[in-house]
């Protein structure tokens, strides 16, 4: 699918000539908020005043000592798009990477395409138009400089922020050429790089906020501190419950508290400090009462079990005659997996900052949607959109859970009824049990072999919370198996869940994975043998629609075997494999367990990935191995349960995620296709947990279908 | 409400806030020095790390009436230029994904050189024990701190 091609992008825009205004202002301590503010600068690498720069368009502003500006659209999570999206636009701008600094773009719909962290997206889905954008500027300063001498433009050529005219000797930097430049129309028609040609994209370029980071400069939401703005944090209602009656008094006489505010079942508290809101609002006196049914994980556990029993009227998918398969078989194998309800536990809890004044609104903070936060904001204030300004922070984490804009609308309402800028500050209980989880679910599989051991037959029935579909019912491995059932039961609940990183696939890949591993054991066969088997039937014999590219997947396993010595292993080491398509990315793992003391441990992961082009190697191999020990942490410690409408856990006394010593060592590998590049932020989790599991079978004897694995007390 | 004063980064600081309010918040809505971040408010997760008189301390849980007389730094206060060679490390083993708790990480870390200037993959392991990283970074963080000790 090719992106839509947003023009208006690559045009010089009037109304975005104040972009270097706002060079100045920082959006963390600002004493007033700005009318319409479209950029925030977080490192400035040295002071140039406003006249200096001039707007070629929507991503390029260029300075007249030749310094570059690329604006970042698309909001930071720690997946890297801040560096690796501006590298891409610098790449065809043909700039000196030690020249650009980056500016996070505000919401702009108008100027950009999908500013959205979610789904592995903004790489793939940017990739033609930010190329395009760096190409315009280039060709727009190609055409000033070949006014400039009367030659034509076609005979000029850049490199490194200078264009030359090779033939009469002649060379003219950016930033000489920016001011006339910006004031041109833009090339409808632009020239790209040769990938070949690639000097930024492909090598690695550490993260353009460095040096903030290690120094502790205010980047993040947390971090806004405003002249007049207050502090806020709220009490949430439990899953089933309603807000009866508040009893303030208490909360009232604590120094620093200026206001109770009650709305819709929330109760916020606004004062001087986050301390003393926490201590207003630990001092609150709330009765809740019973709205719908208070839910428990126990019997939510069992409504799954019971759906696992029962065919749906509509699959989503069915191949052949399962039935008549499944009876015919010369063996049966037949497993549950189940995994528990997870929080997201972003390490920078939910926070927000709203001012919603008479003439206008300013959002600002960490989230995933902008847009979504905008449409929702407008909606419950009765106000146009176009009154609404949103600026994105760097956000400690996001894993899905700041898709939703909640905790936005919580600000803003608490702004308007407090007739002040607040900062909204969750607590990490408030965070924890304040619901938004990955959705707890169930799996039923079952494969059908011939007397050969061949895959004949293949069913699997998932039952989720709030899941109107637990299954990817054209991934593998449909098409490589003649009859084929995929079914989905969707159990509703009041607590509330939502995209997790990689969502479904977080625990379906790992379920899929160790259950393929239990149908090629079965089948007398090697796991990595028995996935290539399939493979090939998907290539040679596909059975209805293929939603993969097998050959890009295969390889990835062969990969992956290959550098793990997957034929030739060493003693006392026993391996998993375990392969996931996901967000268009092709993953395969290799878990490398050894036996300690009686107790097997894992010690390294394999992964092979297939996601076209690299653009940002050091970011990608951080994704990468980020992703692994994310899936691997979730499936050993992860585990939230709810009992009457409560989560059980609310810290990380009670709530363990993977620290240090835990974390496997990551050998990784990409494959080099030159195809386009892919996302990366979510594809290398799913795969994890399988591999682990099925390294930790070879070893032990154990299969580990329920998560949290370290429930089984297998591994040391 | 009380006074207090604080000695952060080198400099004087009198505050006026109530005597439980935990360092973390002295340091983040009074002071301003906002580096050290809330985590989990139990220290459990190490966002909040500073030292107090040279060791570690969890912020979050730390009253500011028990400070009289401590000598606080922060990340804004380990070195003068941003140059610590743990911050450093950091930037060339470019450990951060997120970002948010490699503050509390260079602070873990930058104790743990101080007690044991090349310390060995388990030492890192334990030293670094109570500072989640959310993103995975931690093999990076340990080679970061081997580099550290490299120069």
């Amino acid at each position: 699918m090719t992106p839509t091609y947003n023009r208006r992008s690559f045009l010089k825009t009037s109304s975005l000539a104040g972009g270097g205004l706002l060079l100045g202002f920082n959006l963390f301590n600002a004493c007033t908020s700005p009318t319409n503010p479209n950029a925030v600068t977080t490192i400035p690498k040295k002071e140039l005043f406003p006249e200096d720069w001039s707007d070629i368009n929507a991503f390029v502003k260029i300075a007249t000592d030749g310094s570059v500006t690329i604006m970042s659209p698309n909001p930071e999570i720690g997946q890297g798009v801040k560096t690796s999206m501006p590298m891409i636009v610098a790449e065809e701008l043909d700039v000196d990477w030690v020249n650009v600094r980056v500016e996070q773009a505000a919401l702009n719909t108008d100027w950009y395409e999908r500013q959205v962290a979610g789904g592995s997206q903004s790489i793939r889905q940017g990739w033609e138009s930010l190329r395009k954008a760096g190409a315009t500027a280039r060709q727009m300063l190609i055409e000033t400089a070949a006014k400039q001498w009367e030659v034509t433009a076609s005979e000029c050529t850049t490199e490194n922020g200078t264009v030359y005219h090779k033939a009469s000797n002649k060379s003219i930097g950016y930033g000489e050429l920016a001011a006339i430049a910006s004031t041109m129309e833009a090339p409808t028609e632009v020239v790209l790089k040769d990938p070949k040609d690639f000097k930024i994209i492909g090598h690695s370029h550490p993260n353009i906020d460095n040096p903030a980071i290690v120094t502790g400069k205010p980047l993040f939401g947390i971090d806004i501190q405003r002249e007049g703005m207050l502090y806020a944090m709220a009490v949430r209602p439990p899953f089933g419950k309603k807000l009866k009656s508040v009893d303030d008094m208490a909360a009232k006489a604590i120094e620093g508290v200026k206001e109770v505010i009650t709305f819709g079942d929330k109760v916020a508290v606004v004062g001087n400090s986050t301390w003393n809101v926490k201590k207003g609002r630990d001092a609150l006196v709330i009765e809740w009462e019973i709205a719908e049914a208070l839910e428990s994980s126990e019997s939510q556990d069992a409504a799954m079990l019971e759906l696992l029993k029962k065919p749906t009227k509509e699959p989503k998918r069915k191949d052949g005659n399962p039935d008549k398969a499944f009876k015919e078989a010369a063996q049966v194998v037949e497993a549950i997996y189940e995994c528990p309800f997870l929080p997201h536990n972003t390490l920078e809890p939910m926070n927000y900052f709203a001012h919603v004044r008479e003439d206008g609104v300013e959002l600002l903070g960490p989230n995933q949607v902008p847009n979504w936060a905008r449409g929702d904001v407008a909606k419950m204030l009765e106000i146009e959109e176009s009154k609404i300004t949103v600026q994105m922070t760097r956000m400690g984490g996001g894993f899905g859970r700041r898709l939703y804009p909640d905790f936005v609308k919580e600000a803003a309402e608490i702004s308007k009824l407090a007739k002040a800028p607040i900062k909204l500050q969750w607590t990490r209980e408030d965070d924890m049990q304040g619901g938004m989880y990955r959705p707890a679910c169930k799996y039923l599989f079952r494969a059908a072999l011939d007397e050969n051991g061949n895959m004949i037959g293949y069913h699997i029935r998932g039952a989720g919370i709030n899941m109107d579909n637990t299954v990817r019912e054209n991934n593998f491995p449909a098409a490589s198996v003649p009859h084929y059932l995929a079914e989905t039961h969707n159990l509703k609940s009041n607590v509330t869940t939502a995209a997790w990183r990689a969502p479904v696939a977080n625990f379906l890949a790992s379920a899929e994975q160790s259950f393929i591993d239990e149908v090629a054991l079965a089948a007398k066969k090697d796991p990595v043998a028995f996935r290539l088997e399939l493979f090939d039937n998907a290539l040679n014999t596909p059975v209805g629609e293929v939603g993969y590219d097998v050959a890009r997947f295969k390889k990835t396993v062969e990969l992956a075997a290959e550098k793990s010595n997957w034929n030739n292993k060493a003693e006392n080491v026993y391996l998993g494999m375990s392969a996931y398509y996901s967000h268009n990315s092709y993953v395969a793992e290799v878990a490398e367990v050894v036996m300690i003391d009686g107790s097997p441990k894992l010690q390294k992961v394999y992964c092979a990935t297939d996601c076209g082009i690299v653009v940002n190697p050091t970011g990608a191999e951080n994704q990468v191995e980020g992703g692994i020990i994310d899936g691997i942490g979730h499936a050993m410690y992860g585990k939230l349960t709810i009992k009457d409408g409560e989560a059980q856990q609310n810290n990380f006394h009670n709530y363990r995620l993977i620290r240090m010593g835990e974390a496997p060592k990551v050998e990784m590998f990409f494959v080099d296709n030159g195809e386009s590049p892919t996302g990366l932020g979510e594809p290398t989790l799913p795969p994890a947990a399988g591999a682990l599991a099925n390294a930790v079978f070879q070893a032990t004897g154990k299969r580990m279908t329920k998560q949290p694995f370290s429930d089984f007390k297998v591994l040391g | 409400m009380a006074n207090f004063t604080l000695q952060v980064n080198g400099e004087q600081h009198q505050v006026t806030v109530s005597a439980d309010t935990p360092l973390l918040w002295v340091l983040r809505d009074t002071i301003g020095l906002v580096g050290t971040k809330y985590g989990c408010g139990i220290a459990q997760c190490g966002a909040c790390t500073v030292h107090i008189d040279g060791n570690p301390v969890r912020s979050c849980s730390m009253p500011v009436s028990s400070l009289k007389g401590k000598t606080i730094t922060t990340i804004e206060g380990l070195s003068n230029n941003g140059d610590h060679p743990l911050q450093l490390a950091w930037q060339e083993a470019d450990v951060p994904q997120c970002g948010y708790c490699q503050a509390g990480q260079i602070m873990s870390a930058a104790a743990l050189l101080k007690e044991n200037p090349n310390p060995s993959d388990e030492d890192i392991d334990i030293a670094m024990r109570g500072n989640i990283c959310r993103c995975g970074t931690y093999n990076r963080i340990r080679k970061a701190i081997h580099l550290a000790v490299k120069g």
